[in-house]
């Protein structure tokens, strides 16, 4: 049994042995040893002990349950009530519900196997954006990761799909590495994500605010990596070489081929002209009629959103007398009711609309009177042209208005959207349109429906989580990857990691139970208290200690453990709870990119060439790690990145 | 001695798979209800309890399980540098300190508060009640089979300080299964081994341009 103890290993034992040296000193410093201290002891030695690698439940349950016992006075029935309880509650939490539908929905959707044409899509859509196999990297990670929610799965099948792209085209190891597994790592934070159902479960936050506050952190976080990949490209073009006319090149069908259809001709004339019949060179009508209706879908969704939004905006106003505003129906007096179309004609009362602030207030109203939210499913360009959304309701009816000056603005604008779409519109971007309409959009539309009913409040995360999960099922179905074995291994997956992360919950809430009948949480406020902190002082102190926890545990130790330590320190400080959990999302997701730990970079190294280093992959993803060191602290500096939708939605 | 911890292995397993279910039950159900209460504008107070139940079953029964696949997380920082006698000497300590006292007597706990539960004939808060004690039997259902699992891990410590090695598990559906992916996407062995002249000859330009 001798061994010769690595670096590794010494640097671990260093680690476990400071901290338990710290604590003993600790113990025989204070005069008198109270159940403070034990609760203290009691900490450190759990961290010890998962640090040495037994299934962390049982380690908190097993810790937990002796402490329990101390902390009763060795009262056996108590301690046994206190477990089977904190057991039950567990079981019974309906928080925690959503994450084994959330799970399921992730394998469902990665096994409907659209991760191949996502990015070929996405890469040909962004083919001249500079480093644009980075940038369809990392965009089409953020979908995907978001709709899955697995790291792994997802920087393993970007390795395997993104990586010999990006080799083949010259880009830079390092930066390809790195664009892959941040990208994957998005997941994480980008709602609806795992780990802000585990933060609300235990913090006691509301997961629907959660969601709400880290939709635009994370998008911040997507598209700082996107820019940031941009100006490399720029300036180093050596490191990520724009793709060749080659690698652009998109394959049209023989079939439009055959009407004369080259690349670069616009789409729509020649469309147009091959319906006419003599011209169509034996293709059939209803292929020619198929691509015509694919090219028009923008149109017409645009146009039915201006019609139905003309319906909307030219109906009476609820109230009849003059000058004052139409309260709008469901929304607070308070806020003024920027849509245009509510205005009275005689008065110049028209703002102009369009943008994304009205939408979502107007989006939140419309969904407390169980309006549809037309805007958040539609793609890009309909949304930037319609302005005027559904509006509440509940209007009496009354004459017929005419539509304000706003509606038709926005409908110019659109208008000309669509024009420039279609001037634009070749037949190899027709074929990139349709790529994307049965790879990019479904997956964005899962997405923004679950989420949007959950923000808007439509429904519970539970509700939402199911929803999304069947639309997973659907999703599968489109792809024709529906089979039973496919179905099996999901359940089966779901079940695993549900067990992996509802344990948890167990063994830490017998674990948190023993740390407050101790007082250990008295003691720690009362230390914290006398050092008298600001509150950035504390902010900053705190993310520390997370960050190098983040080293020797997982993410979901570290919350269903410390956050209950720390939850309780915010009120003292004045610290929004939403708001830390924010920052504390951002803060565990770069423990997935710092190294030696990243499980990121063994997954890609997993499926990378032999030549792609370990160490190629860590210094790849560092700048990354960057970037999210600087989106803490622009969320930091701007708290309303975060705090902004939640505190238009719901009043916070 | 292999074969029955294999047995166990796959006793536990299928108790796991089997109410794993669960979840597709789970999402039908609350989508069966969303679509009720929006089309139909009939909610059923029932579905709450219901699901609430499908789920606690789920992750309590595959505990077990996922114990039998080595799923349970693991601070993983040292463990995966020790040698396999080591994590198991380890193992085999805290299984004897941390999991048998905590399992036991929360299956043992379970089984009174269930017991209790039952004698009540205890049942929901709501308009439309639902047994409750059936659900509350999940514990010590769940803590027993747990315990059996626990006792097969600790033999395997047992074997691994002896031969110097662990024994084999059954293999299991992984999270991130690299074969499988790899069909998926269909990418082999040698595109990837392809690759490295795209990796290599320029390493070599880069460390001659940085020395």
């Amino acid at each position: 049994m001798k061994f010769k103890l690595r670096k590794e290993l010494w640097f671990g034992f260093i680690l476990m042995g400071l901290i338990l040296l710290a604590v003993m000193s600790m113990l025989i410093a204070v005069p008198k040893i109270t159940n403070g201290h034990i609760g203290l002891l009691m900490l450190s030695l759990v961290v010890v002990a998962i640090m040495l690698g037994f299934p962390t439940a049982f380690t908190l349950m097993g810790m937990g349950m002796v402490f329990t016992w101390i902390a009763y006075e060795e009262n056996t029935t108590k301690t046994l009530d206190l477990m089977v309880q904190s057991a039950y509650k567990v079981m019974s939490n309906d928080v925690l519900i959503s994450i084994p539908l959330f799970v399921f929905m992730g394998y469902l959707v990665e096994r409907a196997n659209l991760i191949e044409k996502l990015f070929r899509s996405l890469h040909l859509a962004l083919a001249r954006v500079p480093g644009s196999l980075a940038v369809a990297t990392l965009v089409t990670c953020a979908v995907f990761a978001t709709a899955t929610g697995i790291v792994g799965a997802v920087v393993t099948l970007m390795g395997l799909l993104a990586l010999p792209q990006m080799l083949k085209g010259g880009y830079d190891v390092r930066l390809s590495a790195g664009a892959i597994t941040a990208g994957g790592c998005l997941g994480i934070l980008i709602p609806p994500s795992v780990l802000l159902i585990v933060y609300g479960a235990t913090a006691g936050v509301s997961v629907v605010q959660l969601y709400a506050g880290a939709f635009f952190p994370g998008l911040m976080l997507a598209g700082l990596y996107i820019v940031y990949v941009i100006i490399i490209a720029k300036i180093k073009p050596s490191l990520a070489p724009p793709l060749t006319a080659e690698q652009r090149f998109v394959p049209l069908p023989p079939n439009l081929l055959k009407v004369g259809a080259t690349q670069a001709k616009r789409a729509l004339p020649l469309l147009l002209n091959a319906l006419k019949g003599s011209r169509n060179h034996g293709v059939p009508t209803g292929y020619i009629l198929k691509q015509l209706g694919i090219a028009l879908l923008p149109a017409i969704l645009f146009a039915v959103v201006a019609l139905a939004s003309y319906h909307n905006a030219t109906k009476a106003p609820p109230q009849e007398q003059g000058s004052e505003l139409a309260e709008m129906g469901a929304g607070s007096s308070a806020e003024p009711p920027a849509e245009g179309g509510l205005a009275e004609p005689g008065g110049g009362l028209s703002e102009p609309p369009a943008e994304a602030e009205e939408l979502q207030e107007i989006g939140s109203e419309a969904a407390a009177s169980d309006a549809e939210p037309a805007a958040p499913s539609a793609p890009a360009e309909t949304v930037s042209s319609a302005p005027a959304v559904p509006v509440a309701d509940d209007a009496s009816p009354g004459e017929r208005q005419a539509a304000s000056k706003g509606y038709w603005i926005g409908l110019g604008i659109g208008a000309l959207a669509l024009l420039a779409f279609y001037a634009i519109l070749s037949f190899a971007r027709l074929e990139i349109f349709k790529m994307l309409l049965s790879s990019f959009f479904p997956l964005l539309i899962l997405i923004m429906s679950v989420l949007g009913s959950i923000v808007f409040g439509l429904s519970t995360p539970t509700e939402a989580a199911a929803v999304g999960a069947l639309g997973g099922f659907l999703l599968a179905i489109a792809y024709r990857q529906l089979t039973f074995s496919v179905v099996k291994e999901s359940v089966f997956l779901t079940a695993k990691t549900s067990a992996m992360v509802c344990w948890l919950f167990v063994g830490s809430a017998i674990f948190s139970a023993a740390f407050a009948l101790l007082g250990g949480q008295e003691l720690v406020e009362r230390w914290v208290l006398s050092m008298d902190l600001t509150q950035t002082q504390f902010l900053v102190l705190s993310q520390f200690i997370i960050f190098i926890l983040g080293w020797p545990l997982e993410w979901t130790e570290i919350i269903v453990i410390f956050m209950p330590i720390f939850i309780p320190l915010l009120d003292n400080f004045g610290v929004d709870p939403l708001f830390f959990g924010l920052l504390v999302a951002l803060n565990l997701q770069t423990a997935f990119l710092s190294p030696p730990v990243a499980m990121a970079a063994f997954y890609l190294k997993g499926v990378a060439p032999k030549h792609v280093t370990l160490n190629q992959i860590f210094a790849g993803m560092l700048p990354f790690m960057g970037i999210q060191v600087v989106a803490i602290v622009l969320l930091y500096i701007w708290p309303q990145i975060g705090m902004w939708l939640p505190q238009v939605l719901y009043g916070r | 001695m292999q074969n029955l911890l294999l047995a166990v292995d796959r006793f536990s397993t299928l108790i796991g798979k089997a109410f794993a279910w669960s979840v597709v039950l789970l999402t039908l159900l609350i989508s069966w209800e969303v679509f009720s209460r929006y089309m139909f504008n009939k909610p059923h107070a029932w579905v709450l309890d219901a699901q609430i139940m499908l789920y606690g079953t789920l992750f309590m029964t595959a505990g077990a399980y996922t114990l039998s696949k080595n799923g349970h997380v693991r601070g993983d920082v040292l463990y995966g540098f020790f040698r396999p006698r080591t994590q198991a000497a380890i193992d085999l300590l805290l299984y004897l300190v941390f999991f048998l006292p905590g399992i036991v007597a929360l299956t043992w706990a379970g089984w009174q508060y269930a017991q209790e539960s039952l004698a009540i004939r205890e049942q929901t808060f709501s308009a439309d009640a639902l047994p409750l004690y059936p659900f509350k039997f999940i514990i010590p259902l769940a803590g027993g089979v747990l315990l059996l699992q626990g006792l097969v891990e600790i033999v395997r410590c047992v074997m691994c300080l002896r031969d110097g090695a662990w024994p084999k598990r059954d293999d299991d559906v992984e999270e991130v299964d690299v074969e499988k992916l790899k069909e998926m996407v269909h990418v082999k062995d040698a595109d990837i081994e392809a690759l490295d002249q795209y990796v290599a000859p320029k390493n070599i330009i880069q460390k001659g341009g940085q020395s």
